[in-house]
Parts: structure tokens; sequence; C-alpha cells
């Protein structure tokens, strides 16, 4: 049984960054000249954005490695990975609603990264619904498994789609992109949400570990009355 | 191997045409009931005319894509397929054939009702026939994977759209624009941009689907 505290640890620090970047953020660094305070949701927008990305990556590759090793340890990273997926996602279509209306004046968008998103974010949500209605842990694997890569080839294919379709959003932000006041709140932001998704993810995959554990127990009584034959 | 099954597939459906004529009608009542939601002005119902035909695609698609698993779950019948010493992308792409058949012949079905209600005729009829015939592609390469793997769970009337409408997202996209573009006229010859869309759609479905559904229907 695992009972590391490793994700703990991880968690905490990740934690304490975000605490630091985001006072820095907020009471530190300049208001940005157009936008004003607005502006500094970017401090836990594009980390978010950053570190969603990481996690859609992650679960295309234990979907990847589940499905050549079978080895049902990487199916519970997938779950971990997608649920992430989806905390991430959802945080980030709201605090980017947050940041449009005051700035486009709308709370929507059909920008080719918003919608990207939104469509990954519904896709996940149907990923993870499909897994509460297997019963059998193996195909419950490999089918999540399966339509975890459908899924992601399916992303470049709709942001380019939809950027062709219609565009509005800004470049997207990175250190070379905005003003050197602004780097030092963004990049401790960044790895601060980093590391809560690292231990997000690992303490999810363990109570998937175990979830998987107890599902797959003989139960107790069928061994006493011998009935499993 | 493939013609042994898509024959086998195309006679199931021809012994249930009934259930076509279903799925058409409800297609059409789709389009009815899209009108009722802009209101009677003859113009807009026009520019919308193909957004309307392709959402009304999509949802009469669901019906024809579980359907083609329903007797399949029956006695365990594909089961019983697997031993047959056959291999699955036959299986897949017999099916995925049918129903991209039954879907297109759909399409084409609902242009007639598009035209009479939205007044959105077109007499590029050879292109708007390559979009319809594209576009059901690209809905049934995944929704007959989707289907095949929502068949076999508890709610699977539920799941199959929920997985399969937001993966059909570009060709939706793709489909509606060069629709679009073909019955309201295309000055800057955009439809020929989204046309590729949809058939790079396609290619990368119909490989990637037929490649992962061995793995969806094994034991």
């Amino acid at each position: 049984m695992q009972t590391s505290k490793t994700p703990y640890v991880i968690l905490i620090l990740g934690a304490l960054l975000l605490l630091f970047g985001s006072y820095w953020g907020l009471s530190v660094a300049p208001a940005e000249r157009y936008m004003g305070e607005v502006q500094r949701i970017m401090y836990v927008h594009v980390p978010t954005a950053w570190n969603w990305m990481l996690a859609v990556i992650f679960a295309f590759i234990c979907a990847i490695a589940y499905l050549f090793t079978t080895n049902i340890k990487w199916d519970s990273r997938l779950e971990a990975a997608l649920e992430v997926g989806v905390l991430l996602a959802f945080l980030l279509c709201c605090q980017g609603a947050i940041w449009a209306k005051p700035t486009w004046g709308v709370w929507w968008d059909w920008d080719p990264r918003l919608t990207s998103v939104a469509v990954l974010l519904m896709a996940s949500l149907g990923i993870v619904a499909l897994r509460n209605f297997v019963d059998d842990p193996r195909r419950r694997a490999t089918w999540s498994a399966v339509a975890t890569i459908i899924a992601a080839v399916d992303l470049p294919i709709v942001y380019y789609s939809v950027k062709w379709w219609n565009s509005l959003h800004q470049q997207q932000s990175t250190p070379q992109t905005v003003s050197s006041a602004f780097h030092l709140p963004l990049r401790v932001n960044g790895f601060g949400v980093l590391f809560v998704m690292i231990g997000f993810i690992m303490l999810r995959t363990r109570i998937a570990a175990m979830r998987l554990r107890n599902e797959t127990a003989v139960p107790q009584h069928y061994e006493e009355a011998g009935e499993l034959a | 191997m493939l013609t042994a099954a898509l024959r086998k597939e195309l006679l199931l459906q021809w012994r249930t045409r009934g259930q076509f004529m279903a799925v058409f009608v409800f297609g059409a009542t789709a389009l009815l009931l899209f009108s009722f939601a802009v209101g009677p002005d003859a113009k807009t119902l026009r520019l919308f005319s193909a957004g309307f035909l392709w959402l009304g695609l999509l949802l009469s698609s669901t019906l024809t894509l579980a359907e083609s698993f329903h007797s399949e779950m029956e006695n365990r019948a594909l089961e019983g397929l697997l031993l047959l010493p056959s291999n699955p992308l036959a299986l897949y792409y017999g099916k995925a054939l049918a129903n991209w058949l039954q879907l297109m012949f759909l399409g084409v079905a609902l242009v007639p009702i598009m035209v009479i209600l939205y007044d959105a005729g077109t007499t590029n009829l050879l292109q708007l026939l390559g979009i319809i015939a594209l576009g059901t592609a690209g809905l049934s390469a995944p929704g007959t994977l989707y289907a095949g793997m929502t068949a076999q769970v508890k709610a699977k009337q539920m799941l199959l759209p929920l997985l399969l409408f937001p993966l059909i997202v570009p060709a939706l996209l793709a489909s509606v624009k060069a629709t679009s573009l073909v019955i309201l006229g295309d000055p800057m010859n955009q439809a020929k941009a989204w046309i590729v869309l949809l058939a790079a759609f396609d290619v990368i479905y119909w490989s990637l689907c037929g490649l992962l559904y061995g793995r969806v229907v094994e034991e």
C-alpha cells in the first residue's frame, strides 16, 4: 500500500508558491496600462492554461501507454489526469469569462483557444461519464484510453477549424510577450499551479488504484461459501 | 471479407427499412422545429438553413448509429461474429460503410425538406452531394466506433451523443460552412478550403478508428 507523503509535500509547496505569486501579482507588480487591474487575472489564467495543456498531454501519454502495456497503473493515472484536466479546463473557462466581460464586453467569444478548451472539456466529461457506466475494469480502461486518444487527436483539428472560422483572442502570453515587471509572479504561479496539479494527480491516482483494488477483490462472503466456481 | 461484412450490414438495413423511414421523419420534424426557434422570417431561415440541415442530420445520426449495434447485442451476436475467421477490422469497416451509406441517403432525403421549408435551393447539386458525402463520412467513422462501445453499457442512449458531439465539432463546422457557401453563393471561392478540411478529418478518423476498433471489441 502506497502511503508516501510526497504528494502532500508537493501540494503544500504548490500552494505556498501560489500564495506568494498571487500576493506579488496582486499588490507588488504594477497594473497594466490599458487593461488596468483586470489584467492581474493573467497571473492565474495563464499558468492554468499552461498546466491544463500539460494535463492533456499527460492523459494522452497515459492512454497510449495503457494500450501498449495493458498495465492497469496507466489507467489509474489516466483517470487522475482526466479529472484534473476537467477541473483545470473548467477553471480556465471561468477565469476567461471573468476577464473577457470587462475587456471585450462579452462573457464568451468563439475564439479558437476558448472553443478548443470548451470542446475538450465536454469530451473529457463524456469520457469520465463513460467510465462510470462500465463495470468491467479492463474494458473501462481500454475504452477510456481509446476515447482519450480520439479526443486528443481532435484537439488540433478543432483549434485550426475554429481559427479559420473566427478569431479575436489576443496572442497567448509567455514571459517573452509580457513586460519584465510581470515575469516573477507569472513564473512563480506557473510552478505553483504545476505543483498543485502534480500533487492532485498523484493523490487521485492513488485513490483510483485503491478503488480498483476494492472493486476487483473477491467479496468475503463468496469466499466463505465457496460459490465462486 | 469486407464485402461479406458490408453485405450483411446492408441486408440488415434493407430488412429493417422501416427504421430508416422513422429516422427520416425524426430529422424532418427536427428541421420543422428549428424554424420555430428562429421565427417565420424567410431571410433569416435561409441564412441558417445549412446549420439546421446539419444539426438535424447530426441528431438523427445518433439514432441510426445506436441502432446499427442493436442487433449485435441480441443473443450475443457480436461475440459470435468475433469468433468467425474474420477480423474486427472488416467488421468495423463493413458497419461504418453501411452507416455512412445510410446517413448519406438520409442527408440527401432531408435536402428537399430544407429547400421547401427555408427556401434554400441551389443548382450546384453535385457539390452539395459531395459535401453531404464527406460530412456524413465524418459522422460515421467515430460514430460507429462509439456506438460499438456504448451499445455494451447501460446508459447507451445518453453516452453516445455525449462522446460523439464534442468530437465531431470540426466536421460539423466545415460541413455547415461549405453547405452554407454552396446555398448562399461563394464569391471568394472559400468552400474548397472547408471541403479539404472535411476530407482531412475523414481520412484521419477513418484510419484511426479502424486501428482502435479491434481493442474496443476484444474480450
